[in-house]
Protein backbone atom coordinates (compact mmCIF):
# COMPACT_ATOMS: atom_id res chain seq x y z
CA UNK A 1 0.00 0.00 0.00
CA UNK A 2 2.36 2.66 0.99
CA UNK A 3 4.56 1.78 -1.96
CA UNK A 4 1.63 3.01 -4.41
CA UNK A 5 1.28 6.00 -2.43
CA UNK A 6 5.05 6.52 -2.94
CA UNK A 7 4.56 6.24 -6.34
CA UNK A 8 1.73 8.20 -6.66
CA UNK A 9 2.96 10.25 -4.74
CA UNK A 10 6.44 10.84 -6.87
CA UNK A 11 4.53 11.16 -10.08
CA UNK A 12 2.30 13.82 -8.97
CA UNK A 13 4.03 16.39 -6.40
CA UNK A 14 6.02 19.04 -7.76
CA UNK A 15 10.26 18.43 -7.44
CA UNK A 16 10.71 19.99 -3.96
CA UNK A 17 7.64 18.45 -2.60
CA UNK A 18 8.69 15.15 -3.95
CA UNK A 19 11.76 14.76 -2.60
CA UNK A 20 10.55 15.90 0.71
CA UNK A 21 7.96 13.86 1.01
CA UNK A 22 9.88 10.76 -0.88
CA UNK A 23 12.29 10.98 1.73
CA UNK A 24 9.87 11.50 4.80
CA UNK A 25 7.69 8.92 3.66
CA UNK A 26 10.44 6.47 3.36
CA UNK A 27 11.50 7.33 7.33
CA UNK A 28 7.90 6.04 7.83
CA UNK A 29 8.09 3.26 6.25
CA UNK A 30 11.42 2.33 7.72
CA UNK A 31 10.09 3.27 11.09
CA UNK A 32 7.13 1.10 11.97
CA UNK A 33 9.19 -2.09 11.62
CA UNK A 34 12.10 -0.41 14.06
CA UNK A 35 9.26 0.47 16.16
CA UNK A 36 7.88 -3.04 16.66
CA UNK A 37 11.08 -4.50 17.49
CA UNK A 38 11.32 -2.11 20.60
CA UNK A 39 8.19 -3.22 21.75
CA UNK A 40 9.22 -6.38 21.76
CA UNK A 41 12.43 -6.40 22.75
CA UNK A 42 12.03 -3.77 25.73
CA UNK A 43 9.14 -3.03 28.25
CA UNK A 44 9.75 0.99 28.73
CA UNK A 45 7.47 2.73 26.58
CA UNK A 46 10.10 3.08 23.48
CA UNK A 47 9.65 5.74 21.45
CA UNK A 48 8.38 5.61 17.60
CA UNK A 49 9.45 8.06 15.76
CA UNK A 50 7.12 7.15 12.72
CA UNK A 51 4.01 6.99 14.75
CA UNK A 52 4.30 10.03 16.05
CA UNK A 53 4.90 12.12 12.93
CA UNK A 54 2.28 10.52 11.82
CA UNK A 55 -0.35 11.00 14.94
CA UNK A 56 0.68 14.88 14.93
CA UNK A 57 0.03 15.74 11.06
CA UNK A 58 -3.44 13.53 10.03
CA UNK A 59 -6.41 14.99 11.45
CA UNK A 60 -8.02 14.02 15.42
CA UNK A 61 -10.67 13.23 17.14
CA UNK A 62 -10.09 15.91 20.23
CA UNK A 63 -7.24 18.05 20.15
CA UNK A 64 -4.64 17.20 22.35
CA UNK A 65 -2.30 19.66 23.88
CA UNK A 66 0.51 18.06 26.09
CA UNK A 67 0.95 15.02 28.70
CA UNK A 68 1.90 15.76 31.87
CA UNK A 69 2.87 12.38 33.64
CA UNK A 70 0.73 9.90 32.51
CA UNK A 71 -2.14 12.18 32.10
CA UNK A 72 -3.31 13.70 28.52
CA UNK A 73 -4.56 17.13 28.67
CA UNK A 74 -6.65 17.60 25.71
CA UNK A 75 -9.49 19.08 24.72
CA UNK A 76 -12.77 17.18 23.98
CA UNK A 77 -14.51 17.49 20.64
CA UNK A 78 -17.81 17.00 19.66
CA UNK A 79 -18.18 13.21 17.57
CA UNK A 80 -21.12 13.23 15.42
CA UNK A 81 -21.84 9.81 12.98
CA UNK A 82 -24.81 8.78 10.67
CA UNK A 83 -25.05 5.12 11.28
CA UNK A 84 -27.53 2.81 9.96
CA UNK A 85 -29.79 5.61 9.19
CA UNK A 86 -29.61 7.02 12.62
CA UNK A 87 -27.30 10.12 14.10
CA UNK A 88 -25.23 9.47 17.17
CA UNK A 89 -24.02 12.77 18.57
CA UNK A 90 -21.44 12.73 21.65
CA UNK A 91 -18.24 14.11 23.25
CA UNK A 92 -14.87 12.57 22.26
CA UNK A 93 -14.34 12.66 26.32
CA UNK A 94 -16.50 9.75 26.56
CA UNK A 95 -14.08 7.34 24.83
CA UNK A 96 -11.63 8.03 26.96
CA UNK A 97 -8.52 8.87 24.64
CA UNK A 98 -9.76 5.35 22.69
CA UNK A 99 -9.80 3.08 26.04
CA UNK A 100 -13.59 2.77 26.26
CA UNK A 101 -16.31 1.93 23.72
CA UNK A 102 -19.65 4.36 24.12
CA UNK A 103 -23.22 3.79 22.59
CA UNK A 104 -21.34 0.92 20.38
CA UNK A 105 -18.46 3.00 19.47
CA UNK A 106 -15.09 3.16 19.55
CA UNK A 107 -11.92 5.23 18.78
CA UNK A 108 -9.06 2.85 17.24
CA UNK A 109 -5.78 3.91 18.67
CA UNK A 110 -4.41 0.94 16.53
CA UNK A 111 -5.15 -1.36 13.76
CA UNK A 112 -5.72 -0.92 10.62
CA UNK A 113 -8.75 1.61 11.54
CA UNK A 114 -6.67 3.46 14.00
CA UNK A 115 -7.74 6.94 14.32
CA UNK A 116 -11.28 5.97 12.75
CA UNK A 117 -14.18 5.58 15.02
CA UNK A 118 -15.81 2.38 14.48
CA UNK A 119 -18.88 0.29 15.32
CA UNK A 120 -18.15 -2.47 17.61
CA UNK A 121 -20.50 -5.21 17.94
CA UNK A 122 -20.09 -7.92 20.40
CA UNK A 123 -19.46 -11.30 18.63
CA UNK A 124 -20.68 -14.66 19.58
CA UNK A 125 -17.91 -15.44 21.98
CA UNK A 126 -18.39 -12.65 23.79
CA UNK A 127 -15.53 -10.44 22.44
CA UNK A 128 -15.61 -7.27 20.40
CA UNK A 129 -15.94 -7.34 17.18
CA UNK A 130 -15.46 -4.12 14.48
CA UNK A 131 -18.58 -3.97 12.26
CA UNK A 132 -16.85 -3.68 8.68
CA UNK A 133 -19.38 -0.83 7.87
CA UNK A 134 -17.87 2.12 8.85
CA UNK A 135 -19.76 4.81 10.67
CA UNK A 136 -20.08 7.88 8.30
CA UNK A 137 -17.99 10.44 10.35
CA UNK A 138 -18.89 13.80 10.18
CA UNK A 139 -17.49 14.77 13.86
CA UNK A 140 -16.20 18.38 14.57
CA UNK A 141 -12.80 17.06 14.63
CA UNK A 142 -9.30 19.02 15.46
CA UNK A 143 -9.06 20.08 11.74
CA UNK A 144 -12.67 21.10 10.97
CA UNK A 145 -12.71 23.39 14.44
CA UNK A 146 -9.41 24.97 13.19
CA UNK A 147 -11.12 25.76 9.86
CA UNK A 148 -14.10 26.83 11.55
CA UNK A 149 -11.71 29.22 13.74
CA UNK A 150 -9.34 30.47 11.07
CA UNK A 151 -13.07 30.76 8.65
CA UNK A 152 -14.54 32.90 11.65
CA UNK A 153 -10.96 34.86 11.97
CA UNK A 154 -10.19 35.76 8.35
CA UNK A 155 -14.07 36.88 8.17
CA UNK A 156 -14.00 39.23 11.43
CA UNK A 157 -10.56 40.67 10.08
CA UNK A 158 -11.77 41.42 6.72
CA UNK A 159 -15.40 42.93 7.59
CA UNK A 160 -13.27 44.92 10.00
CA UNK A 161 -10.79 46.17 7.22
CA UNK A 162 -13.91 46.65 4.84
CA UNK A 163 -15.42 48.62 7.55
CA UNK A 164 -11.93 51.00 7.30
CA UNK A 165 -12.47 51.10 3.67
CA UNK A 166 -15.85 52.85 4.68
CA UNK A 167 -14.55 55.10 7.50
CA UNK A 168 -11.61 56.53 5.52
CA UNK A 169 -13.79 57.06 2.13
CA UNK A 170 -11.64 57.87 -0.58
CA UNK A 171 -8.36 58.80 1.80
CA UNK A 172 -4.96 57.06 2.67
CA UNK A 173 -5.38 53.27 4.24
CA UNK A 174 -4.96 53.51 7.78
CA UNK A 175 -3.50 50.64 10.61
CA UNK A 176 -4.36 46.88 9.87
CA UNK A 177 -5.88 47.88 6.70
CA UNK A 178 -2.41 49.36 5.27
CA UNK A 179 -0.97 46.01 6.18
CA UNK A 180 -3.46 44.33 3.85
CA UNK A 181 -3.84 46.39 1.20
CA UNK A 182 -0.85 45.91 -0.51
CA UNK A 183 -1.92 42.00 -0.27
CA UNK A 184 -5.26 43.09 -1.76
CA UNK A 185 -3.72 45.07 -4.72
CA UNK A 186 -1.13 42.25 -5.27
CA UNK A 187 -3.84 39.64 -5.81
CA UNK A 188 -6.11 41.75 -8.22
CA UNK A 189 -3.73 43.45 -10.14
CA UNK A 190 -0.71 41.09 -10.45
CA UNK A 191 -2.96 37.30 -10.12
CA UNK A 192 -5.87 38.14 -11.38
CA UNK A 193 -5.91 41.29 -13.99
CA UNK A 194 -2.77 39.77 -14.98
CA UNK A 195 -3.37 36.25 -15.42
CA UNK A 196 -7.30 36.58 -16.43
CA UNK A 197 -7.52 39.97 -18.19
CA UNK A 198 -10.70 41.31 -19.09
CA UNK A 199 -12.95 39.25 -16.93
CA UNK A 200 -10.99 39.37 -13.48
CA UNK A 201 -13.60 41.16 -11.63
CA UNK A 202 -16.23 38.46 -11.17
CA UNK A 203 -13.10 36.02 -9.86
CA UNK A 204 -11.38 38.12 -7.70
CA UNK A 205 -13.59 37.81 -4.59
CA UNK A 206 -12.38 33.87 -5.03
CA UNK A 207 -9.13 34.11 -5.53
CA UNK A 208 -8.50 36.63 -2.42
CA UNK A 209 -10.85 34.28 -0.49
CA UNK A 210 -8.43 30.93 -1.46
CA UNK A 211 -4.97 33.27 -0.62
CA UNK A 212 -6.26 34.68 2.73
CA UNK A 213 -7.49 31.00 3.69
CA UNK A 214 -4.52 29.35 2.85
CA UNK A 215 -2.36 31.77 3.91
CA UNK A 216 -3.13 32.16 7.18
CA UNK A 217 -3.84 28.36 7.71
CA UNK A 218 -0.88 27.58 6.42
CA UNK A 219 0.64 30.22 9.33
CA UNK A 220 -1.57 28.76 12.37
CA UNK A 221 -0.20 25.10 11.28
CA UNK A 222 2.85 26.59 12.00
CA UNK A 223 2.04 27.42 15.78
CA UNK A 224 2.75 24.23 17.95
CA UNK A 225 0.48 24.71 20.31
CA UNK A 226 -3.26 25.11 20.85
CA UNK A 227 -5.26 28.16 18.47
CA UNK A 228 -2.72 26.75 15.35
CA UNK A 229 -1.17 23.00 15.44
CA UNK A 230 -3.88 22.21 13.30
CA UNK A 231 -2.87 20.54 10.09
CA UNK A 232 -5.74 22.24 8.22
CA UNK A 233 -3.84 22.86 4.56
CA UNK A 234 -1.51 19.94 5.18
CA UNK A 235 -4.57 17.27 4.73
CA UNK A 236 -5.80 16.39 1.97
CA UNK A 237 -9.61 16.65 2.60
CA UNK A 238 -9.38 20.82 2.74
CA UNK A 239 -7.17 20.73 -0.45
CA UNK A 240 -9.27 18.55 -2.42
CA UNK A 241 -12.30 20.69 -1.41
CA UNK A 242 -9.83 24.11 -2.11
CA UNK A 243 -9.40 22.32 -5.38
CA UNK A 244 -12.77 21.18 -6.00
CA UNK A 245 -13.71 24.60 -5.82
CA UNK A 246 -11.05 25.93 -8.61
CA UNK A 247 -12.38 23.27 -10.94
CA UNK A 248 -16.37 24.20 -9.94
CA UNK A 249 -15.92 28.04 -10.79
CA UNK A 250 -13.24 26.67 -14.19
CA UNK A 251 -16.07 24.48 -15.48
CA UNK A 252 -19.05 26.75 -14.99
CA UNK A 253 -17.27 29.37 -16.58
CA UNK A 254 -15.69 28.09 -19.22
CA UNK A 255 -17.00 29.65 -22.36
CA UNK A 256 -17.17 28.02 -25.93
CA UNK A 257 -13.55 28.21 -27.13
CA UNK A 258 -12.59 27.30 -23.72
CA UNK A 259 -14.87 23.65 -24.65
CA UNK A 260 -13.69 23.97 -28.06
CA UNK A 261 -9.93 24.20 -27.29
CA UNK A 262 -10.86 20.75 -25.14
CA UNK A 263 -13.09 18.87 -27.89
CA UNK A 264 -11.85 20.03 -31.42
CA UNK A 265 -8.48 22.01 -30.98
CA UNK A 266 -7.54 24.15 -33.10
CA UNK A 267 -4.27 24.23 -34.65
CA UNK A 268 -4.09 20.32 -34.51
CA UNK A 269 -3.51 17.68 -37.03
CA UNK A 270 -7.13 15.83 -37.87
CA UNK A 271 -5.66 12.23 -37.57
CA UNK A 272 -4.47 12.73 -33.55
CA UNK A 273 -8.40 13.68 -33.31
CA UNK A 274 -10.59 11.44 -36.21
CA UNK A 275 -10.13 7.57 -35.81
CA UNK A 276 -8.86 7.95 -32.13
CA UNK A 277 -9.96 11.13 -30.39
CA UNK A 278 -6.11 11.20 -28.55
CA UNK A 279 -6.42 15.21 -28.07
CA UNK A 280 -9.83 15.11 -27.03
CA UNK A 281 -8.78 12.66 -24.52
CA UNK A 282 -5.48 14.33 -23.33
CA UNK A 283 -7.31 17.58 -22.80
CA UNK A 284 -9.93 16.17 -21.04
CA UNK A 285 -7.61 14.90 -18.49
CA UNK A 286 -6.00 17.83 -18.15
CA UNK A 287 -9.12 19.17 -16.89
CA UNK A 288 -9.41 17.14 -14.04
CA UNK A 289 -5.04 16.44 -13.59
CA UNK A 290 -5.24 20.64 -13.29
CA UNK A 291 -7.39 20.74 -10.01
CA UNK A 292 -5.98 17.27 -8.42
CA UNK A 293 -2.28 18.77 -9.03
CA UNK A 294 -3.32 22.18 -6.87
CA UNK A 295 -4.76 19.53 -4.15
CA UNK A 296 -1.66 17.22 -4.09
CA UNK A 297 0.81 20.62 -4.34
CA UNK A 298 -1.17 22.18 -1.46
CA UNK A 299 -1.13 19.48 0.63
CA UNK A 300 2.30 17.43 0.00
CA UNK A 301 4.44 20.97 0.57
CA UNK A 302 2.94 21.62 3.94
CA UNK A 303 2.48 18.19 5.36
CA UNK A 304 6.24 17.92 3.82
CA UNK A 305 7.17 20.70 5.41
CA UNK A 306 5.80 19.34 9.66
CA UNK A 307 6.92 16.26 8.60
CA UNK A 308 10.45 17.85 8.68
CA UNK A 309 10.15 19.70 11.54
CA UNK A 310 8.46 16.56 13.13
CA UNK A 311 11.46 14.54 12.07
CA UNK A 312 14.34 17.06 13.45
CA UNK A 313 12.26 17.00 17.19
CA UNK A 314 12.31 12.81 16.69
CA UNK A 315 15.80 12.87 16.07
CA UNK A 316 16.52 14.04 20.21
CA UNK A 317 14.36 11.73 21.44
CA UNK A 318 15.86 8.90 19.29
CA UNK A 319 19.39 9.86 20.72
CA UNK A 320 17.86 10.67 23.98
CA UNK A 321 16.74 6.77 24.15
CA UNK A 322 19.92 6.00 23.57
CA UNK A 323 21.75 8.18 25.96
CA UNK A 324 20.83 10.78 27.51
CA UNK A 325 23.71 12.89 26.82
CA UNK A 326 23.54 12.11 22.91
CA UNK A 327 19.94 13.63 23.16
CA UNK A 328 21.20 17.09 24.49
CA UNK A 329 23.90 17.07 22.04
CA UNK A 330 21.31 16.47 19.13
CA UNK A 331 18.76 19.02 20.72
CA UNK A 332 21.05 21.47 19.80
CA UNK A 333 21.50 20.65 16.17
CA UNK A 334 17.41 19.61 15.65
CA UNK A 335 16.49 23.21 17.07
CA UNK A 336 18.91 25.00 14.83
CA UNK A 337 17.41 23.27 12.21
CA UNK A 338 13.87 22.98 12.81
CA UNK A 339 14.29 27.27 13.50
CA UNK A 340 15.39 27.09 10.03
CA UNK A 341 12.82 24.86 8.58
CA UNK A 342 10.17 26.65 10.56
CA UNK A 343 11.49 30.22 8.67
CA UNK A 344 11.47 28.01 5.50
CA UNK A 345 7.74 27.24 6.30
CA UNK A 346 7.02 30.84 6.83
CA UNK A 347 8.33 31.47 3.55
CA UNK A 348 6.27 28.73 1.81
CA UNK A 349 3.14 29.41 3.62
CA UNK A 350 3.38 32.44 1.42
CA UNK A 351 4.38 30.77 -1.52
CA UNK A 352 1.85 27.79 -1.85
CA UNK A 353 -0.59 30.45 -1.17
CA UNK A 354 0.29 32.85 -4.15
CA UNK A 355 0.92 29.25 -5.90
CA UNK A 356 -2.35 27.80 -5.29
CA UNK A 357 -4.08 31.70 -5.83
CA UNK A 358 -1.80 32.19 -9.11
CA UNK A 359 -2.63 28.73 -11.31
CA UNK A 360 -6.81 28.97 -10.05
CA UNK A 361 -6.32 32.43 -11.72
CA UNK A 362 -4.83 31.10 -14.67
CA UNK A 363 -7.29 28.44 -14.80
CA UNK A 364 -10.00 30.86 -14.64
CA UNK A 365 -8.24 32.81 -17.69
CA UNK A 366 -7.95 30.17 -19.90
CA UNK A 367 -11.48 28.95 -19.26
CA UNK A 368 -12.71 32.48 -20.07
CA UNK A 369 -9.96 33.51 -22.93
CA UNK A 370 -11.69 34.82 -26.23
CA UNK A 371 -10.03 32.84 -29.17
CA UNK A 372 -10.18 35.57 -32.07
CA UNK A 373 -10.22 34.20 -35.45
CA UNK B 1 -2.35 5.69 4.53
CA UNK B 2 -4.46 7.76 6.27
CA UNK B 3 -2.63 10.83 5.33
CA UNK B 4 -3.70 10.47 2.14
CA UNK B 5 -7.24 9.12 2.32
CA UNK B 6 -9.94 12.27 2.15
CA UNK B 7 -12.73 11.73 5.14
CA UNK B 8 -16.06 12.73 4.40
CA UNK B 9 -16.92 14.87 7.55
CA UNK B 10 -13.62 16.75 6.73
CA UNK B 11 -14.61 17.45 3.53
CA UNK B 12 -18.31 18.28 4.35
CA UNK B 13 -17.41 20.52 7.00
CA UNK B 14 -14.60 22.26 4.82
CA UNK B 15 -17.50 22.65 1.70
CA UNK B 16 -19.90 24.56 4.24
CA UNK B 17 -17.74 26.56 5.90
CA UNK B 18 -15.81 27.76 3.30
CA UNK B 19 -18.65 28.58 1.31
CA UNK B 20 -19.78 30.45 3.50
CA UNK B 21 -16.77 32.17 3.85
CA UNK B 22 -16.40 32.78 0.42
CA UNK B 23 -20.22 33.98 0.51
CA UNK B 24 -19.67 36.22 3.29
CA UNK B 25 -16.66 37.75 2.72
CA UNK B 26 -18.00 38.36 -0.91
CA UNK B 27 -20.66 40.59 0.12
CA UNK B 28 -19.53 41.67 3.36
CA UNK B 29 -15.65 42.28 2.98
CA UNK B 30 -14.49 41.66 -0.85
CA UNK B 31 -17.24 43.91 -2.89
CA UNK B 32 -16.80 47.11 -0.50
CA UNK B 33 -12.96 46.96 -0.53
CA UNK B 34 -12.77 46.30 -4.67
CA UNK B 35 -15.00 49.01 -4.77
CA UNK B 36 -13.66 51.56 -2.45
CA UNK B 37 -10.13 51.09 -4.45
CA UNK B 38 -11.61 51.53 -7.10
CA UNK B 39 -13.27 54.96 -6.08
CA UNK B 40 -9.83 55.94 -4.41
CA UNK B 41 -7.74 55.11 -7.46
CA UNK B 42 -10.03 56.94 -9.78
CA UNK B 43 -10.69 59.92 -7.70
CA UNK B 44 -6.12 59.97 -7.66
CA UNK B 45 -6.51 59.61 -11.39
CA UNK B 46 -8.51 62.58 -11.48
CA UNK B 47 -6.58 64.54 -8.99
CA UNK B 48 -3.58 63.76 -11.35
CA UNK B 49 -5.67 64.39 -14.27
CA UNK B 50 -6.54 68.07 -13.02
CA UNK B 51 -3.13 68.48 -11.55
CA UNK B 52 -1.69 67.95 -15.31
CA UNK B 53 -4.90 70.31 -16.19
CA UNK B 54 -3.72 73.24 -13.96
CA UNK B 55 -0.13 72.95 -15.13
CA UNK B 56 -0.87 73.07 -18.97
CA UNK B 57 -2.81 75.96 -17.32
CA UNK B 58 -0.23 77.29 -15.57
CA UNK B 59 1.97 77.18 -18.15
CA UNK B 60 -0.11 79.06 -20.92
CA UNK B 61 -0.52 81.59 -17.91
CA UNK B 62 3.33 81.81 -17.79
CA UNK B 63 3.55 82.04 -21.56
CA UNK B 64 0.92 84.81 -21.45
CA UNK B 65 2.21 86.31 -18.53
CA UNK B 66 6.31 86.42 -20.23
CA UNK B 67 4.13 88.02 -23.31
CA UNK B 68 2.41 91.08 -21.32
CA UNK B 69 5.63 91.10 -19.77
CA UNK B 70 7.60 91.61 -23.10
CA UNK B 71 4.78 93.80 -24.64
CA UNK B 72 4.98 95.74 -21.27
CA UNK B 73 8.91 96.02 -21.78
CA UNK B 74 8.57 97.05 -25.54
CA UNK B 75 6.00 99.47 -24.49
CA UNK B 76 8.30 100.93 -21.60
CA UNK B 77 11.97 100.82 -24.45
CA UNK B 78 9.06 102.88 -26.67
CA UNK B 79 7.94 105.70 -23.80
CA UNK B 80 11.68 105.85 -22.89
CA UNK B 81 12.63 106.26 -26.03
CA UNK B 82 10.27 109.01 -26.74
CA UNK B 83 11.05 110.56 -23.58
CA UNK B 84 14.29 110.83 -24.52
CA UNK B 85 13.12 112.47 -27.64
CA UNK B 86 11.25 115.06 -25.85
CA UNK B 87 13.95 115.57 -24.23
CA UNK B 88 16.85 116.33 -26.02
CA UNK B 89 14.39 118.14 -27.65
CA UNK B 90 12.86 120.61 -25.12
CA UNK B 91 16.90 120.77 -24.22
CA UNK B 92 17.13 121.77 -27.71
CA UNK B 93 14.76 123.66 -27.39
CA UNK B 94 15.90 125.22 -24.48
CA UNK B 95 19.00 125.56 -25.56
CA UNK B 96 17.67 127.50 -28.73
CA UNK B 97 15.92 129.66 -26.58
CA UNK B 98 18.39 130.26 -24.27
CA UNK B 99 20.99 131.13 -27.35
CA UNK B 100 18.00 133.85 -28.14
CA UNK B 101 17.82 135.07 -25.00
CA UNK B 102 21.75 135.82 -24.64
CA UNK B 103 21.71 137.08 -27.91
CA UNK B 104 19.10 139.11 -27.29
CA UNK B 105 20.74 140.11 -24.10
CA UNK B 106 23.88 141.39 -25.15
CA UNK B 107 21.90 142.96 -28.08
CA UNK B 108 19.91 145.06 -25.39
CA UNK B 109 23.05 145.31 -23.48
CA UNK B 110 25.25 146.48 -26.33
CA UNK B 111 22.33 148.88 -27.17
CA UNK B 112 22.18 150.25 -23.19
CA UNK B 113 25.95 150.52 -23.44
CA UNK B 114 25.72 152.43 -26.71
CA UNK B 115 23.09 154.84 -25.26
CA UNK B 116 24.72 155.06 -22.08
CA UNK B 117 28.20 155.79 -24.09
CA UNK B 118 25.95 158.07 -26.06
CA UNK B 119 24.48 159.92 -23.01
CA UNK B 120 28.13 159.87 -21.70
CA UNK B 121 29.26 161.46 -25.04
CA UNK B 122 26.47 164.05 -24.97
CA UNK B 123 27.31 165.05 -21.52
CA UNK B 124 30.81 165.65 -21.85
CA UNK B 125 30.10 167.26 -24.46
CA UNK B 126 28.07 169.19 -22.75
CA UNK B 127 30.41 169.33 -19.68
CA UNK B 128 33.10 170.18 -21.90
CA UNK B 129 30.73 173.10 -23.51
CA UNK B 130 29.98 174.67 -20.35
CA UNK B 131 34.05 174.27 -18.62
CA UNK B 132 34.53 176.03 -22.22
CA UNK B 133 32.56 178.48 -21.36
CA UNK B 134 33.90 178.52 -17.98
CA UNK B 135 37.09 178.78 -19.04
CA UNK B 136 35.78 181.70 -21.49
CA UNK B 137 34.40 183.04 -18.68
CA UNK B 138 37.33 182.84 -16.47
CA UNK B 139 39.56 184.16 -19.41
CA UNK B 140 37.17 186.99 -19.76
CA UNK B 141 36.97 187.93 -16.14
CA UNK B 142 40.52 188.45 -15.59
CA UNK B 143 42.09 191.15 -16.25
CA UNK B 144 43.77 190.39 -19.22
CA UNK B 145 46.57 192.67 -18.36
CA UNK B 146 49.31 191.49 -20.56
CA UNK B 147 49.93 189.22 -22.96
CA UNK B 148 52.28 187.30 -20.94
CA UNK B 149 49.67 186.48 -18.46
CA UNK B 150 46.99 185.80 -21.01
CA UNK B 151 49.45 182.99 -22.80
CA UNK B 152 50.24 181.59 -19.29
CA UNK B 153 46.64 181.78 -18.12
CA UNK B 154 45.94 180.23 -21.14
CA UNK B 155 48.37 177.85 -20.54
CA UNK B 156 47.40 177.10 -17.16
CA UNK B 157 43.58 176.65 -18.48
CA UNK B 158 44.91 174.37 -20.74
CA UNK B 159 46.41 172.16 -18.52
CA UNK B 160 43.53 172.69 -16.14
CA UNK B 161 41.34 171.00 -18.90
CA UNK B 162 44.12 168.05 -19.34
CA UNK B 163 43.69 166.83 -15.70
CA UNK B 164 40.40 167.32 -16.00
Amino acid sequence: MKRTLKQALSQLVPYRALLLAGIMISTVVQGEPALQQNHLSSEQEAFAAGEMIVDHVVDAHEWHIAVVGHTHITIPLPIILWHNGQLYSFSSSNFHHGNDAYRGFRLMSEGPYKGKVVNVINGSDGKEVINPILPLDFSITKNVLSVFMSSLLIAILFIIIAKNYKRTRGHAPKGIQSLFEPLIIFIRDDIAKASIGHHYERFTPYLLTIFFFIFLNNLLGLIPFFPGGANVTGNISVTAVLALFTFAITTISGNKAYWKHIFNAPGVPWWLKLPVPLMPIVELVGVFTKPFVLMVRLFANITAGHIIILGFMSLIFIFGNMNPFTGYGVSVVSVVFAIFMGLLECLVALIQAYVFTLLSAIYFGMATEEHHG
Amino acid sequence: MELVTPGIGLIFWMTLSFGLLLFVLTKFAWKPIMSMLKEREKSIEEALHEADKARDEMKQLQAHNVELLNQAKEERDAILKDARQIREKLIEEAREKAGREYNRLIESAQEAIKNEKMSAITELKNEIATLSIEVAERLIRERLTSAEKQDVLVQKLINEIKIN
